[in-house]
């Protein structure tokens, strides 16, 4: 073959390569990325380091609501429909799911695989009307990324999810899944450690939420229905007196911060109060991993 | 020939009865067949391109045709339920995507089909005015359905009780209409659709009242005590979801054991498809799994056999008739003798005879030629709904 017929090769190659080039668009990272609604702020924080780059993660609850009874509006609940990926905590978590049509083809329900670990928690008082007869609405205890074996199991689910959706970037999700296990696998065996040996310890826990914590460390824990925010009530200092006298826990575990006086009535009553913060919404300061190490180390106080 | 086809045409207006007795006789005899064979092009055009386009339903076990007919056209025979479970079964297969459906109520005549919002997508149903369907309550309806129930995004469609005369059963539900689908030349143009836990709420599986526990008027309250509260009929049952009671709407029990008439599932490549109806061949699965196109194949085989029966009756018919005309046009022929005769002694050859009655002939071909057509134009104005009401419903 002449030179001259190899040149001519050459051009047409190039010019063809050039018009690929102009005809077929780049994929850009945001083509790339999934976009991804969740819940509450620990799916969030999930979805985020099994992701990385390749996924936008949008978590529309305001600040200074509890996401488990929070409620979209019409247009938030059009944006959940249009996302790529919506991923639920499940147990009952996110009332509004239940009212609300999301697509199925894209909803993941993340503690679907362990639904038979999930914990009920029924109502005390039945009630009765029309054909259903006497029943009482029995609700899942949905608090369940505090048991750091299930927060792991629900991380799992995220990067299977990820990896069905986006199969090329399977090795990335793997990956920033590996991390994020390590890390929750980390917490977990802090905790275990910081209370081998105590759980007989006896505890009030604030608010109906530690469910899955206690049933994980097997902790000696009852409820009660206290708000970090408010002062409590006559008659929920009764109540609490009245638990005292069988099940004399020395500490209260709060959600937040409780006020000044709560505090110091329980100073009264000997009980102490520690934070263990469920991180259901975006912290103040800090990210998920950081605010339940700060749990780890406000429980040391009680067990050391 | 203008003036054979003018004496033609006098002859004709004044034997009318005879004129038009033919003209009736070849305009059914050349109108049936093509009539049958519309109906069935578009009946077949209907069921299969439904069917093809529906790869696998799950339901209970039974009859297969009433499980197609009720999933994939909205029929009003509702195939056995099965639970909600199945939807998971297959969710958790992992080989299709599974779509729920519950098409067992009615506004009017309309079904309401209880669905979830992947079926939009899989029909490819676009919203052509208004929104989807996004909470309790709202609803989406199908072109042919707005139009003939007259209602725009806004307005309100209530769901018709099951039987005249259940007064103390299922109350009607007013949903909302919040879209209006592009039409689609399918069943779903006849459709409402609203979420699944809208058709629950329907049936009265769901629902929202006040809170019995702290209600202040006594007369609804039968029976009180600390662990349960027995509450009267009078206990108000929200009829209508709003923004200001859709918080009170809850389920009792587990959803998963809640009533569908079938599942599409729709699987993720033809291996999974096979896998997947591997798994109901069991004797001990509950439910079946089925190939909508064998079924309406097999639907189809047998109207075409009927078909085939009536063309070759129709044809018999048409051969008689034809002869029958033949007879009639000798007789007229023969009756008319002395007629012929007079026109031949004035002069007339035989050609223009010939023409003559050639031109009778011509005239009474084209007038059922015309009737045949103006009878075809509202047929196929109606087809889609005719073969809705004689061959699918």
């Amino acid at each position: 073959m002449s030179s001259n017929a190899l040149k001519r090769i050459g051009f047409y190659l190039a010019s063809f390569a050039l018009l690929l080039l102009f005809f077929v668009p780049p994929v850009t990272a945001a083509d790339s990325q999934l976009s991804v609604y969740v819940v509450n702020y620990p799916l969030k924080y999930f979805a985020e380091r099994v992701g990385g780059e390749h996924v936008k993660v949008t978590f529309p609850v305001p600040g200074d609501e509890d996401p488990a009874y929070w409620t979209p509006n019409i247009a938030t609940i059009g944006a959940y429909q249009q996302a790529d990926l919506i991923l639920l905590n499940g147990a009952g978590y996110a009332k509004w799911v239940d009212k609300v049509s999301l697509p199925r083809s894209k909803t993941v329900d993340t503690s679907r695989k362990f639904r038979n670990r999930l914990i009920t928690v029924k109502e005390t008082t039945t009630h009765s009307h029309g054909a259903a007869g006497q029943h009482a609405h029995e609700n899942l205890a949905f608090t369940t990324w505090i048991d750091f074996s299930l927060a792991t199991a629900q991380a799992r689910a995220v990067a299977a999810a990820f990896t069905r959706k986006r199969p090329r970037f399977k090795a990335d999700f793997e990956a920033g899944y590996g991390r994020l296990a390590q890390d929750l696998a980390d917490l977990d065996r802090h905790i275990e450690k910081t209370v081998a040996g105590h759980q007989a310890t006896p505890l009030i826990v604030s608010h109906p939420v530690y469910d899955y914590l206690v049933q994980r460390y097997g902790l000696n824990a009852r409820s009660v229905h206290w708000e970090p925010d408010q002062r409590p009530m006559p008659g929920q200092i009764i109540e609490l007196e009245k638990m005292l006298a069988d099940h004399p826990a020395k500490w209260m575990v709060w959600e937040g911060k409780p006020l000044p006086a709560a505090v110091q009535l329980l100073v009264d009553l000997g009980v102490g109060s520690v934070v263990f913060d469920p991180c259901g919404n975006v912290p103040e300061g800090g990210d998920f991993l950081e605010i339940m190490q700060q749990n780890g180390a406000n429980l040391k106080q009680i067990f050391e | 020939m203008i003036d054979s086809l003018y004496l033609a045409w006098k002859y004709l207006s004044f034997n009318k009865v005879k004129t038009v007795t033919l003209i009736a006789c070849i305009t059914l005899i050349s109108f049936l067949p093509g009539a049958l064979q519309l109906l069935l092009n578009e009946s077949e055009r209907q069921l299969m391109s439904r069917a093809v386009s529906t790869p696998l339903v799950v339901g209970a076990k039974g009859s297969a045709l009433d499980l197609v007919m009720n999933s994939l056209y909205f029929d009003d025979e509702v195939p056995e339920l099965i639970s909600m479970s199945a939807t998971d079964q297959v969710m958790d297969t992992d080989l299709a995507l599974p779509i729920p459906l519950y098409v067992r109520f009615h506004v009017r005549n309309y079904p309401i089909v209880g669905t979830t919002l992947d079926y939009f997508e899989f029909r490819k149903l676009k919203i052509a005015h208004g929104r989807q369907i996004a909470v309790l309550g709202d609803c989406v309806v199908g072109a042919a359905a707005a139009k003939a129930l007259n209602v725009e995004p806004g307005d309100s469609l209530v769901s018709s009780p099951q039987t005249l005369f259940d007064l103390a059963g299922i109350y009607p539900l007013k949903m909302k209409v919040t879209g209006i689908l592009q039409k689609s030349h399918s069943p779903d143009d006849l459709g409402i659709f609203v979420d699944l836990k809208t058709a629950w709420v329907i049936q009265g599986l769901g629902h929202g009242h006040q809170d019995v526990t702290k209600i202040s008027d006594q007369t609804l309250i039968l029976k009180k005590t600390d662990e349960n509260v027995a509450a009267s009929a009078k206990l108000f049952h929200f009829q209508e979801i709003t923004e200001k009671n859709i918080g009170t709407f809850h389920f009792h029990g587990d959803l998963s054991v809640y009533p569908v008439t079938a599942v599409i599932a729709v699987p993720y490549d033809p291996k999974s498809g096979t896998i997947l109806q591997g798994r109901y061949l069991s004797k001990e699965a509950g439910e079946q799994i089925i190939k909508p196109r064998t079924v309406i194949d097999g639907l189809l085989e047998n109207i075409f056999r009927i078909k085939n029966v009536l063309d070759a009756v129709i044809s018999v018919v048409a051969l008689a008739t034809v002869m029958a005309i033949v007879l009639v046009f000798a007789l007229s022929l023969r009756l008319r003798q002395r007629e012929i005769e007079t026109i031949f002694k004035l002069g007339c050859s035989r050609a223009t005879i010939a023409r003559l009655i050639t031109a009778e002939i011509l005239i009474i071909v084209i007038a059922s030629a015309i009737l045949n057509v103006l009878l075809m134009i509202p047929l196929h104005l109606y087809t889609n709904d005719l073969v809705r009401l004689l061959v699918i419903q």
